[in-house]
C-alpha cells in the first residue's frame, strides 16, 4: 500500500515555533547574566569570526520564552507536535544527543535486564552499545549475505518468524530500515508477526529521513505501524550534526512519559538551541516542500546509477535486486557501487576519491563503496563525481583480484554483550586472542558495524578480516587501544 | 550623473570602468549575464560581476588561447572548445582552413546569444559549416569521449560558478583521455598576483602536472584581467611548446594577428621568478614579499623564500600586523 500523495497534516505545517522563539529572543537584546558565557558571542571573538554572530547569538540557555527540552511545555513541545504530525508519529522527541541516544532510548525503555530483544547482527554499535547499558540479551538473526555483491542484507520474515517462535519470551524486534546499503526490509510484515506476538518493534531509521517525504521510496516506520523509531534528521534532511528525532507511535501512548524519563537519564540538559532550531526549520522545510526536494534527489540519484553503469567496471546497483524478501526494498537516495570487479576494493576507491579528486563519499568496505545523496546535492557534484569515477576506472582500473573474505561473518555469540563487558578482563595483542571471548568490540567506521561485538568468541575468521581491512585502509575502532592492536578478552578461569 | 561599473580584483583592491549604458542584464539557469558599454574598452561582458572580455583586449586572450597550440600541433583536424561561448576561440579557430572539425561544447545558451547580439566581431564564426555547437555541461561531455580530439581548449570562467567543474582533476583526466594521440590540452589557468587567483593557478598546475608528460604555463597580458597578467596552460604527452614549434610552417600560414607571433611564442613560456615558485613550490607572493609592519621588516631574512627551509612557512600577516601595531 502506498502513502498517499499528499500527506495530510493536522497541524500549520508553515509554522516553526523555536525558530520563532529564537527570532523573537534577537529581537528583544535580552542581556544575559546566565549561561553561555559567551554571551551572544562577545565574549569570544575568535569564535563569532569563524562561525558567524548570528550563529552565537542564538546559542543561548534554556529560559522561559525558550522552553526546556527536559521538560517542554512551551515552543518545544509545539514544534515536537508539529515533528510528531509531519512523521505520522503519535508523539516525537527532539534528541540533541544523536541518533545513538534515541537508538539507546528505544532499547532501555523495552528492555529490562534480561529481556530478549531480536534483532539483525549488522546493527550499528550504538544499538549493542545499548543493549550493554539495557544488560539485554540479544537474540541475532543472521541478515542474508548478497553472494555476488558481498553486502549483508536485511532480515528475512521468515528468519523473523523463526527467532519469534524460538524466543516467544523477547520483548522486541529491532529492525534497520534502511541498512547502511539502502536495503530494507518487508517492514509491514515483520510489524505484523511481531506484534501478533506481543512483541514491539524498534526501527533504526537513522538514514531513513527521506521515507517520511517521498511517495517512492519505501514505507517508513510510522507508515509500517512500528512502536519506535530512530530518525536521524540530520543525516538526509539537512539539520545540524547530532539533531535527530526519536518518533512513537500510538501504541506507546501511555508509555510516552516513561520513554521521556529514559531519554532524561543520559540526554544533556543544556541542549544546544542551535541543534534544536535546525530540528524545527527542517521539519517545516521537509514537510512544506519533501515530495520535490526527494523526488529530485531520487533523479539525481538514478541519473548516476545509469552514468555509471555505463563506465564500465563499477556496478551501480539498486532497485533490480529487490527480491521481495532480504532484499525487500531499496532507499534510490543512495548510491552504493559494487568496485572489486575492476581490481579495486571499495575503500581504496574512497580513499582515492579524496584525496586525489577531494570527493568525500561515505563510506567504503572491502568490495563497494556508498555515496549518499540528500538535500544538499547538485547537479555539478553529481558529474564530478561520475567523472572521478570514470577518470579512476581508466586510470587505476585492473584486473579483478580475489577477495580473500566475504563481507558478513556469523558471529559466534557465547554470552550477552553486558556480562562480557563488565566481566575481569585482560588486554592482549590482537594475535594472541583467537579462541577467547571479546569484552570490547571492533568495527570499520564508517560503517560502525561491529566485526566482533562483546561476548562473541574471537575466531581466525574475524582476525583475517580485520587484518585485511587494515591492509586496506578501513579505518578502525571500537578498542580501548586507539591503534586496535590489542583487545580486551575474558580472563580464562 | 556618472555610471562606473566596480570589479573586485581582491578582498581589497578593485578597479572601476566608466559606463555609458548597461546593454543587458539577466540571470541565466547558471549565472547572471551583464553588458556594458563601457567608455574605454568598447562593449564588456561581464559574468557574476567578473569582467569575461572587453572588445577593445579580447583580442590577446583568444589570440593566446588558440594560436599557441595550433602553432604546435604538425596537423590538428579536430579541437573541442570547453566553454568559449563569446565566440572569441571560435573565431580564431575557424581561421585555420585545414582544421575539419570544431566542437563547442558551451553549458550556458545565454552567453552565446548575448555575443550573437552584442558582439558580432566577436562571435563571427558560429554559422562555420565545420562548426558543432552544443549545450551542456563540459565535464559531462568530457568523460564520454575516447580518442576524439587533436587539441582541446578548455576557454572558461573562474573556478567559482559554472566553471567549478572545469578545474578539478577529474576534468583534466577525461581530457587526457579525449585526446587523441599527441593531443594538445590548453586552458585558461587564471592570474597569480592576487591571493585567490594564485591559490588557483597553484592548484591547476598541481592537477595537471602529473596527468600529462609535458606540462607548461605561458602568459599574456591582459590589461583587463586581475594585475594586467594572465596564464594559459599547455599540455601534452607528446608534444613540447617550444621544442616541437615550428615558426616557419606557422608563418606559412599568412594568419594577421594583433598580438601573436612566432617570437612572441617562445617569449610567453619565460616566467617570472614568482610565477615560477608559486607553479612548483606553491609559494604565494602574500607570503613572501618583503614589507615594513610596525618598527619591523617581515619576513625579516632575505633569504626566507628557499623553499627547503621550513621556517619559511605560512606567515600570518594578519596576525603579525595586530600585534605589530
Amino acid at each position: 500500500m502506498k502513502r498517499s500523495d499528499v500527506r495530510q497534516f493536522a497541524l500549520d505545517q508553515t509554522k516553526a515555533p523555536i525558530h520563532n522563539a529564537l527570532l523573537d529572543y534577537r529581537r528583544r537584546r535580552i542581556v544575559s547574566f546566565d549561561v553561555p558565557g559567551h554571551k551572544q558571542g562577545r565574549g569570544n571573538e575568535e569564535l563569532a569570526a569563524f562561525l558567524g554572530k548570528q550563529c552565537l547569538s542564538v546559542d543561548v540557555n534554556s529560559m522561559k520564552m525558550l522552553d526546556m527540552l527536559i521538560h517542554p511545555t512551551g515552543v518545544i513541545m509545539e514544534a515536537e507536535k508539529l515533528a510528531a504530525d509531519a512523521f505520522g508519529a503519535d508523539s516525537c522527541r527532539f534528541m540533541v544527543n544523536g541518533t545513538t541516544s534515541a537508538v539507546q532510548a528505544m532499547i532501555l525503555s523495552n528492555c529490562s535486564p534480561g529481556d530478549k530483544i531480536i534483532m539483525p547482527r549488522n546493527v550499528h554499535r550504538s544499538a549493542i552499545n545499548a543493549l550493554i547499558l539495557a544488560r539485554a540479551v540479544p537474540i541475532y538473526v543472521n541478515p542474508f549475505v548478497d553472494k555476488e555483491l558481498g553486502i549483508p542484507l536485511a532480515m528475512s520474515v521468515k528468519d523473523v518468524e523463526v527467532a519469534i517462535r524460538e524466543h516467544p519470551d523477547a520483548v522486541a524486534v529491532f529492525v534497520n530500515n534502511p541498512t547502511y546499503y539502502g536495503v530494507c526490509p518487508n517492514l509491514k510484515e515483520i510489524v505484523r508477526i511481531a506484534h501478533a506476538a506481543d512483541m514491539r518493534v524498534l526501527v533504526d531509521e537513522a538514514h531513513g529521513t527521506h521515507f517520511y517525504f517521498q511517495d517512492a521510496l519505501p514505507v517508513s516506520a510510522m507508515d509500517a505501524g512500528a512502536d519506535m523509531s530512530s530518525v536521524s534528521l540530520h543525516k538526509t534532511g539537512g539539520s545540524l550534526t547530532q539533531s535527530s528525532l526519536l518518533l512513537l507511535g500510538p501504541s506507546m501512548r501511555k508509555d510516552g512519559g516513561y520513554v521521556h524519563q529514559i531519554i532524561n537519564l543520559t540526554q544533556t540538559t543544556s541542549a544546544s538551541y542551535l541543534l534544536l532550531s535546525s530540528l524545527d526549520i527542517t521539519r517545516r522545510n521537509l514537510a512544506l516542500r519533501g515530495q520535490k526536494i526527494y523526488e529530485r534527489v531520487i533523479e539525481f540519484a538514478n541519473y548516476a546509477r545509469d552514468e555509471i553503469n555505463q563506465i564500465g567496471g563499477y556496478n551501480a546497483f539498486g532497485k533490480e535486486r529487490c527480491d521481495g524478501d532480504a532484499f525487500f526494498a531499496f532507499d534510490s537516495c543512495k548510491l552504493p557501487l559494487h568496485t572489486i570487479k575492476m581490481g579495486l576494493s571499495g575503500i581504496e576507491i574512497y580513499d582515492i576519491l579524496r584525496d586525489e579528486y577531494d570527493i568525500q563519499i561515505e563510506f567504503g568496505d572491502m568490495l563497494n563503496c556508498l555515496a549518499i545523496l540528500s538535500v544538499g546535492d547538485r547537479p555539478v557534484a553529481i558529474e564530478r563525481l561520475i567523472a572521478a569515477l570514470a577518470d579512476i576506472r581508466f586510470t587505476y582500473g585492473k584486473e579483478p583480484a580475489r577477495h580473500l573474505v566475504n563481507e558478513y561473518i556469523p558471529p559466534v555469540v557465547v554470552m550477552t554483550p553486558a556480562e562480557a563487558f563488565y566481566a575481569p578482563s585482560e588486554q592482549l595483542p590482537l594475535a594472541k586472542c583467537e579462541g577467547r571471548i571479546a569484552s570490547e568490540s571492533i568495527m570499520c567506521y564508517p560503517p560502525g558495524i561491529p566485526i566482533l561485538a562483546p561476548g562473541e568468541r574471537v575466531t581466525a575468521e574475524v582476525l583475517t578480516y580485520i587484518r585485511f581491512a587494515k591492509e586496506k585502509g578501513s579505518r578502525m575502532t571500537g578498542t580501548e587501544d586507539s591503534a586496535v592492536e590489542k583487545l580486551y578478552v575474558l580472563t580464562e578461569k | 550623473m556618472e555610471l562606473w561599473f566596480s570589479e573586485f580584483h581582491s578582498t581589497d583592491f578593485k578597479v572601476d570602468f566608466r559606463i555609458r549604458k548597461q546593454l543587458f542584464g539577466q540571470y541565466s539557469d547558471y549565472q547572471h549575464i551583464q553588458v556594458f558599454d563601457t567608455y574605454e574598452f568598447g562593449r564588456m561582458l561581464v559574468m557574476d560581476n567578473v569582467v569575461m572580455l572587453t572588445e577593445k583586449d579580447e583580442f590577446i586572450y583568444h589570440e593566446m588561447i588558440v594560436h599557441v597550440p595550433m602553432a604546435v600541433h604538425p596537423k590538428a583536424e579536430r579541437v573541442l572548445i570547453i566553454g568559449g561561448g563569446d565566440g572569441g576561440t571560435l573565431r580564431e579557430l575557424c581561421r585555420y582552413d585545414d582544421l575539419k572539425e570544431i566542437v563547442m561544447v558551451e553549458i550556458d545558451s545565454l552567453v552565446v546569444d548575448v555575443a550573437k547580439e552584442f558582439f558580432p566581431t566577436v562571435a563571427t564564426s558560429y554559422d562555420d559549416s565545420r562548426v558543432t555547437l552544443l549545450f551542456e555541461d563540459g565535464l559531462r561531455y568530457v568523460r564520454r569521449c575516447r580518442d576524439m580530439f587533436d587539441i582541446i581548449i578548455v576557454d572558461s570562467t573562474d573556478p567559482f560558478g559554472p566553471g567549478e567543474s572545469l578545474f578539478t582533476k577529474e576534468f583534466y583526466g577525461n581530457c587526457s583521455h579525449a585526446l587523441r594521440d599527441g593531443g594538445i590540452l590548453v586552458n585558461q589557468h587564471e592570474g597569480t598576483f592576487y591571493h585567490n587567483d594564485a591559490e588557483e593557478a597553484a592548484s591547476t598546475y598541481k592537477k595537471t602536472s602529473p596527468i600529462f608528460k609535458n606540462t607548461f604555463v605561458y602568459q599574456a597580458h591582459i590589461p583587463v584581467y586581475p594585475a594586467g597578467h594572465w596564464l594559459f596552460g599547455f599540455m601534452s604527452d607528446r608534444y613540447h611548446p617550444l621544442n616541437d614549434f615550428d615558426p616557419d610552417r606557422w608563418n606559412a600560414r599568412d594568419i594577421k594577428t594583433d598580438y601573436y607571433n612566432t617570437e612572441l611564442h617562445r617569449g610567453a613560456f619565460a616566467l617570472p621568478n614568482y610565477v615560477y615558485r608559486l607553479l612548483h613550490d606553491g609559494v604565494l607572493l602574500d607570503q613572501t614579499y618583503r614589507r615594513v609592519i610596525g618598527d619591523t621588516i617581515w619576513p625579516p631574512n632575505g633569504d626566507t623564500l628557499d623553499a627547503e627551509d621550513e621556517d619559511r612557512v605560512d606567515i600570518d600577516f594578519s596576525e603579525v600586523e595586530k600585534n605589530g601595531y
